[in-house]
């Protein structure tokens, strides 16, 4: 019944994006840290975000959260709401067309200023 | 004589695992079955409240820091400016704890379902909340105690 279907690669996915995002977490707390010792420890660092194979890498974390955060409101409207499961592929259908719908846009507004294939 | 197979080192699935006694782990849609125990039915309720907590704190950092400012424009200054205000930094507490709670709480459920023998399930366990307890300190510490110094 579950496995193979789209609820266990929706599943996989989740687990996946929450390690990730997690991980990130972990380091943007580190860098955020260093804004206490002061301007040149701080901005010494944002080479780290500011050139562009990190703007990618930004792109695909808000990817990853935005995947997150709509997978996780299907499942809390999977819980809550008792007759969603006869919904469940239009819940599904409704999930992935959010996240492209969102996700697309924020990567034209993110990268467009981007200053590709240059390194400062 | 009827001999019974043990596996000592293996947790049964009523050994304090993040699911509930109908024994199912995992509904059809992915999502865990709401857990019948105390401490997990919290979590699971935790994950839920805090999930939804998120969507406005954490979409709302990255609409902040990425499409109505982005990283461009981001830096020393940039933070000073902004932890001026102490709405701000409740702002940022209040995602600093959500964020971090709600992730070493999934931590937590992948390292039940995935860390089999006992010892390393926990070392794995300790290691995640020894790590959590110490970013959520250090975040917590810049938080509170930033004082702006002069931008040259």
């Amino acid at each position: 019944m579950y496995r193979g279907q789209s609820g266990m690669w929706m599943w996989v996915l989740h687990r996946l994006t929450g390690v990730g995002i997690l991980a990130f977490l972990f380091l943007h707390i580190a860098d955020t840290y260093l804004v206490g010792l002061g301007p040149q420890y701080y901005n010494e660092l944002l080479f780290l975000y500011k050139n562009w194979p990190f703007r990618i890498v930004e792109w695909l974390l808000v990817g990853a959260v935005l995947y997150h955060a709509l997978n996780g409101l299907r499942i809390i409207t999977l819980d809550f709401w008792e007759n969603a499961i006869e919904h469940h592929k239009v819940l599904f259908q409704t999930t992935i067309i959010a996240f492209f719908v969102l996700w697309l846009p924020a990567g034209y507004f993110m990268l467009k200023d981007v200053k590709w294939f240059t390194w400062n | 004589m009827a001999t019974e197979i043990q596996t000592p080192n293996r947790p049964t699935p009523s050994d304090g695992a993040p699911h509930g006694k109908s024994g199912r782990r995992y509904t059809r849609t992915g999502a865990r079955p709401r857990p019948s125990g105390n401490f997990e039915l919290y979590s699971w309720y935790f994950f839920r409240v805090s999930g939804i907590l998120l969507l406005v704190f954490a979409l709302g950092h990255l609409a902040i820091m990425h499409l109505i400012n982005n990283v461009d424009v981001i830096d020393y200054k940039f933070i000073a400016d902004r932890w001026a205000s102490p709405l701000w930094r409740t702002f940022d507490l209040i995602l600093l704890f959500l964020a971090l709670s709600h992730g070493v709480n999934g931590a937590r459920t992948l390292i039940y379902d995935y860390v089999q023998t006992r010892s390393w399930r926990t070392f794995a366990l300790s290691a995640l909340y020894v790590t959590g307890i110490f970013f959520l300190i250090i975040g917590a510490q810049v938080i509170f105690t930033f004082q702006p110094q002069v931008v040259k």
